[in-house]
């Protein structure tokens, strides 16, 4: 295939995608449940992303996920909420003087949100990037869990209203408004992982000790990565504020950061398209297809066994442990999708029925 | 013709805890001039390439490159009390550089355990060494604003992998390739760096008398092509006699002798170091 080609096939499934999202935005009501599970799916997919530049192309083991999220979300939430609704909003504790009148168009708000938790992860990243891996993992979630606790605490009652949480958070525009951010945002991931300095952080990741040797600087290069990482991490929150309307500080707990490294455990370390590809087969399970588990059941008199509340998570877990185990490099491994990479998987296939079935050629018939 | 030094090693010790692996070590790289550096196992070797690289800060004593000190350290905390060697107190400073600075005033190494990016593929392992060299930053990278500076990383790269008989694996995984041009590689990518001075641990290990004379001969002629000066662990004999001008011999961290092939064959100091470990 040449580059052409390539080109041509990738624009053509953008716009397949794009087609699908427009149809099935005119053809389900708006209560549909597929409308709001494809938009969470998308915004998980951007905080996988996000998560994986870190874990799965830079080798740092983070676990802080959860807590820049929090911080892009509460950004936007402190910067946009109208200011006809902060009054009741900040009923109980009033809203702080500087803020009183600020209200920031959305767009603006979701680069807010990315510029403070990358300003965080530039502040906390010096002295927590020197740790050794299990360390940073370590320190990483306790800074997930401190900002939890920061934005839930009296001190900040008038920025972040305690723990009453912020409503009245500008939904999406549109209903495309997610997707296309959560676009924009991995394309630029991509280019940057294809850059050079993606390269140095596959490099670190294979061997820090070699990269170092090939003149890369560990210290500046895992301060950009995870700068990079958390602004991202800090948009995906961002949308995820506007997809909820209401945060509180339980909006961003540790299981969070855990269901996003499943999804990249699921999709790939390493590998974006993975990451993609598994957060929306996660959240469509999650979210959708193994919700009947939830709910009780009697066929004719007979009552399904342990269908209750709950015990769709127990399910998933199940499934989650037995692809851990068996297939632990996940769906994509470190590679990507390619062009080239599907054209010989189908002439692999082919080569196998034309093995199996000698007499009259497998490629004809289908 | 008076000889341009490269590397002088000074006074150079090496203590980790109680053991001493580098003790008081003296040497010198002139330009152009290819360096063998032997002793028998646990001698301190690689300590001693580590410290010149900037991997270990060396307990006492300096490191200098092309007449700049760069690395200079002396006992201290702990060490103060701890410290066996010589010299206390003739270093006074403490600058040290991490191992990618040290790289960028050009001196390249290969690891005595080949440690290739092992995910990636030979062209990406040897378009890695190039990144220090990329004028860009990461936000010019990324949006593309320079083209040119990629395109020119790539084409040099490609070319280093032509001249070392690797394009035709260019694609292949790293750790595809067979063992012997794992070492080429971890060559050409040292090589990527634009190295003044090239450390070279054990390249011929694990090969036969065959491909070890074939790496002689390729590690002379790179010395040649980029203009090298080369210092070199190993310990077939037949290599380092064969191409070494020079030859430092360390025994338990201390230089036990130092001079060309012939008289190090002949030192009776040396012959004991080796007839006491190894046939
Ligand atoms: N990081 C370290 N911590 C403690 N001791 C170390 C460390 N690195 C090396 N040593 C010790 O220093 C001594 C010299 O080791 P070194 O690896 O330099 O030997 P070498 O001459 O390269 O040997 P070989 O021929 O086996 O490669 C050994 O006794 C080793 O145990
Ligand atoms: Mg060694």
């Amino acid at each position: 295939m040449n580059k052409k080609t390539k080109f041509i096939c990738t624009l053509v499934l953008i716009a397949i995608g794009a087609g699908l999202l427009v149809f099935i935005d005119q053809a389900t009501p708006s209560s549909a449940m597929i409308r709001s599970v494809l938009q969470l799916s998308a915004i998980y997919s951007l905080a996988a992303v996000s998560m994986n530049m870190l874990n799965g192309f830079t080798g740092l083991f983070s676990l802080g996920q959860a807590g820049f999220m929090a911080v892009g979300a509460y950004t936007f939430a402190v910067f946009t909420i109208p200011v006809a609704s902060k009054p009741t909003v900040y009923y109980l504790y009033g809203v702080a003087d500087a803020l009183a009148n600020v209200a920031l168009p959305p767009a603006a708000g979701i680069v807010v949100a990315g510029l403070m938790a990358a300003l965080l992860a530039a502040v906390i990243g010096a002295p927590v990037l020197r740790l050794k891996s299990d360390y940073f993992a370590i320190a990483t979630l306790g800074f997930a869990e401190i900002v939890r606790i920061l934005v839930a605490s009296s001190v900040f009652n008038r920025i972040t209203n305690g723990s009453l949480g912020l409503k009245c958070i500008p939904g999406f525009g549109s209903y495309y408004t997610p997707f296309i951010v959560v676009f924009i945002c991995i394309a630029i991931i991509v280019l940057l992982m294809n850059s050079t300095y993606g390269r140095a952080f596959k490099a670190i990741r294979e061997d820090e000790i070699a990269a170092e040797a090939m003149g890369i600087n560990l210290a500046s290069h895992k301060q950009m990565s995870f700068i990079a990482s958390s602004f991202f991490a800090g948009i995906s929150g961002a949308l995820m504020a506007m997809f909820l309307g209401a945060i509180t500080s339980t909006t961003f707990p540790l299981m969070l950061t855990y269901n996003i490294l499943l999804i990249i455990v699921i999709g790939g370390m390493g590998s974006i398209t993975g990451s993609i590809i598994a957060s929306f087969l996660v959240t469509f399970a999650k979210e959708w297809w193994l919700r009947f588990l939830d709910v009780e059941h009697f066929i004719g008199d007979f009552h399904v066994p342990l269908l209750r509340t709950g015990f769709r998570m127990v399910v998933f877990s199940v499934i989650l442990m037995v692809v851990v185990l068996f297939w632990s490099r996940g769906i994509m491994g470190q590679k990507e999708f390619t062009w080239d990479g599907l054209y010989g998987f189908f002439r692999k296939l082919k080569n196998k029925r034309q093995e199996k079935s000698p007499v009259g050629g497998g490629a004809a018939n289908d | 013709m008076t000889k341009e030094n490269i590397l002088r090693v000074c006074d150079a010790t090496m203590q980790f805890g109680g053991v001493v692996a580098v003790n008081n070590l003296n040497l010198e790289v002139n330009k152009g001039e290819i360096i063998g550096l032997i002793g028998p196992n646990g001698a301190g070797k690689t300590t001693a390439f580590n410290v010149i690289t900037g991997v270990y800060a060396p307990t006492n004593g300096a490191v200098e490159l092309n007449g700049k000190r760069i690395v200079e350290n002396f006992p201290q905390g702990k060490m103060k009390q701890l410290y066996k060697g010589q010299n206390n107190g003739k270093y006074t400073k403490s600058h040290l550089l991490t191992p990618d600075k040290i790289t960028k005033l050009g001196v390249a190494r290969t690891f005595q355990n080949i440690r290739l990016f092992k995910n990636l593929s030979v062209f990406e392992n040897v378009l890695i060494a190039k990144h220090m060299h990329a004028k860009g930053n990461i936000f010019s990278a990324t949006f593309q604003l320079n083209r040119k500076e990629e395109q020119r990383m790539r084409e040099e790269t490609l070319e280093l992998l032509v001249l070392l008989g690797l394009e035709k694996n260019k694609d292949d995984m790293s750790t595809s390739l067979p063992y012997g041009k794992q070492r080429h590689l971890e060559i050409a990518r040292a090589l990527a760096t634009n190295p003044s001075l090239l450390l070279l641990d054990e390249p011929a290990a694990g090969m036969n008398p065959q491909e070890s004379d074939e790496l002689m001969h390729f590690v002379g002629r790179i010395r040649d092509d980029f203009n090298l000066s080369i210092l070199m662990i190993e310990h077939h004999m037949q290599v380092v006699m064969g191409i070494c001008e020079r030859i430092y011999v360390l025994d338990y961290g201390t230089l036990i002798a130092e001079g060309n092939p012939e008289t190090i064959q002949n030192d009776p100091k040396v012959i004991e170091a080796y007839l006491g470990v190894d046939d």
